[in-house]
């Protein structure tokens, strides 16, 4: 075989061993476990198109939009307040929020007055954001309301269970 | 598999689920390329030695393109939210390692010694049992946290498997190591390399239980926190255990391992940095003391430290030395940067072993520089995407496991890569995937099975919230 074929092969074989790592490392970069850059640009794009609808539409239609669901006030991100683990936040992602002292909880509550289940905060259909009581000893409080039923969040409101205090922000 | 927007009309601020892509494609790609790369490699040997594309390239292919379908459609079946990289990155290697073997057996100068037998053949099944037992990893571990119910037998378990090599009769004494067990009718095993993950399964489940009272009872001095003298005894004992092994086994490599990995984890379980300095100060005092009267050992240091002298008594025929720490240093130097090519080496000089601890001087001799620091590249991404699943993992157990096995192979790599480099002294294991060896292919492919379960289980989904019984009595009135 020509010293020329080998070389080309060898120096080829480094070659396609290079790029299989560098293909390895761009999977890395684009597999962030779920969040997406591009995402927060596109739902900042999104989010101008609609305020630019918004004041294009006419009066009461902005009005009912506006009174919908408070579209635009929509919560972001999920704060403990008081507590162990106060300053914790929790991006909201549509994903489900499970409260509890249950160590595959999203928040482990390290709290003796939590249940190990205690609760958990979703989004509807329309995403609006829900909080369930699941069944806790000692219950679950929205403002100074114990919870019974799914009740919608509004923004800021207390959501307490034992000592530990969580609010939806922004 | 990607994120789903409102309806259009409102498609502002409601971020549905995004679902947690699957991957599978990626993976699949990948697989491909890594299949390909060694078929590539294969040619190259064979066009190299012999002038002529080797007779059982296609076979070679298919048998390693098999090998690598079955794993990834069970992944597909069984954990199709698992890591996407660490297959594909696995069989990179193995099938890389294959082919170095395969052209070390066809080296004349090995051919010519006495204790010659052709490798690749039984490293190509060794590898295929491997995946078998990746497979059945997938298949029957549903979930990795029911490995947690195994705390305590799993270190029984361990200490059996770390013992085994020195039981008479089934203990066997290679070339100074009592690593071995031989099994009549069925050859030689290294227990050592499954001890790894079962210690890993151990270490998680202890350290899960005990972690707080490791991290927060401690006295604050010179920026240190100081364990309480009575948490320190967990890691005294595995200290002690490791000593024995590096006394009864003369074996630095799996002592250092089993050492290692239980420090790390106990730093990642309570996040204090004083258990690093303890665990390097008290290895550090152990290997040194027991250096100091296991003539095994010494030789290993006095190789390290001047292997050129080492070099030379041998030749002399002085007994009790080896040439191959220079050899091996020989095959890095010639080998430059870019290498003299696949087949083209002469590092079949090393003789003994030259395709198991030292295979990695192969590598650097006819790949050169560029080459191994692709192949570290690979384990690095190995171990980075085991610390991922770390991180990503939502149950402690988990998280433990899997940086336990993750750090675990890092040290392994770094004390095969770092003996034959001659960055300390040389140890009897084995590379990863790349060397000839049964129980080591066979272990990492299940360690890399276990990685991929704990993956699977961290990036899945969330469930949906279950739809509530009681939804037609309770419904939200809005405003």
């Amino acid at each position: 075989m020509s010293e020329l074929t080998l070389t080309v092969m060898r120096l080829g074989f480094l070659a396609v061993l290079w790029l299989f790592v560098i293909v390895a490392v761009q999977v890395i970069r684009s597999d962030l476990f779920g969040t997406r850059v591009t995402q927060r640009g596109s739902r900042r794009d999104a989010g101008r198109a609609q305020q630019q609808a918004a004041r294009q539409a006419p009066p009461q239609q902005r009005q009912q939009q506006s009174g919908g669901r408070g579209r635009r006030n929509a919560p972001t991100k999920l704060v403990v307040t008081e507590g162990t683990l106060t300053g914790t936040t929790v991006a909201l992602q549509g994903q489900t929020i499970t409260l509890g002292r249950a160590h595959d909880s999203t928040i482990v509550l390290d709290d003796d007055y939590a249940s190990s289940r205690h609760a958990r905060i979703y989004p509807d259909r329309d995403g609006q954001w829900i909080v369930e009581d699941l069944g806790s000893t000692n219950g679950t409080y929205l403002d100074r309301s114990r919870l019974t039923s799914p009740t919608p969040i509004s923004l800021g409101a207390p959501i307490r269970i034992g000592k530990t205090v969580i609010e939806l922000r922004k | 598999m990607s994120s789903t927007t409102n309806s259009p009309t409102h498609h502002t601020s409601t971020i549905g689920a995004i679902g947690a892509p699957s991957r599978r494609n990626t993976e699949l790609a990948l697989l491909v390329f890594a299949v390909v790369i060694p078929v590539f490699a294969y040619a190259n040997v064979g066009l190299a030695i012999n002038d002529s594309v080797p007779p059982g390239l296609l076979s070679y292919g298919l048998g390693l393109g098999l090998i690598a379908g079955v794993g990834h459609l069970v992944v597909r079946k069984f954990a199709p939210y698992a890591d996407p990289l660490l297959l594909p990155l696995a069989t990179l290697l193995n099938g890389v390692g294959l082919v170095v073997i395969w052209r070390l057996d066809q080296s004349k100068r090995l051919q010519a010694s006495s204790t010659f037998i052709e490798a690749a053949p039984r490293q190509l099944l060794y590898s295929a049992l491997g995946v078998g037992l990746f497979v059945a990893v997938l298949i029957f571990l549903k979930d990795h946290r029911v490995l947690q119910r195994y705390t305590y037998i799993s270190m029984a378990g361990a200490l059996i498997l770390l013992i085994l090599p020195l039981v008479p009769g089934l203990g066997e004494n290679v070339f100074g190591a009592r690593i071995w067990i031989k099994i009549p009718g069925l050859g030689t095993i290294q227990p050592g390399e499954f001890a790894k993950i079962v210690l890993a399964v151990f270490f998680a489940g202890y350290l899960m239980v005990k972690r707080d009272a490791l991290a927060l009872a401690s006295r604050r001095f010179m920026g240190l926190y100081l364990p309480r003298g009575r948490d320190l005894g967990p890691i005294i004992v595995v200290w002690a255990i490791s000593i024995l092994i590096l006394v009864f086994e003369t074996d630095l490599g799996t002592s250092l391992l089993f050492f290692g990995m239980f420090v790390i984890m106990l730093y990642v379980a309570t996040e204090r940095t004083s258990w690093i300095v303890f665990g390097l100060l008290m290895s550090a005092a152990g290997a040194v003391s027991v250096a100091s009267f296991e003539p095994h050992v010494q030789q290993r240091v006095q190789a390290w430290l001047d292997p050129m002298r080492e070099y030379t008594l041998s030749r002399q025929g002085v007994v009790g030395h080896t040439e191959q720490s220079m050899q091996a240093l020989w095959a890095f130097g010639s080998g430059g940067t870019l290498g003299t090519g696949l087949g083209q080496g002469n590092s079949d000089l090393i003789g003994f072993a030259a395709n198991s601890d030292f295979i990695l001087a192969t590598f650097g001799e006819e790949l050169g520089l560029a080459g191994v620091m692709a192949i570290l590249l690979l384990y690095a991404l190995i171990v980075e995407r085991g610390v991922r699943t770390a991180l990503a993992a939502r149950d402690p157990f988990g998280k433990l496991l899997a940086i336990g096995l993750s750090g675990a192979f890092a040290l392994q790599v770094f004390v095969v890569a770092g003996g034959v480099m001659g960055l300390i002294p040389l140890t009897g294991m084995t590379m990863p995937f790349l060397a000839y060896g049964g129980s080591s292919v066979i272990a990492n492919w299940a360690l890399i099975g276990i990685l991929l379960r704990i993956s699977d289980t961290a990036r899945r989904p969330a469930p949906a919230p279950a739809a509530n019984p009681d939804a037609e009595m309770t419904q939200v009135v809005r405003p």
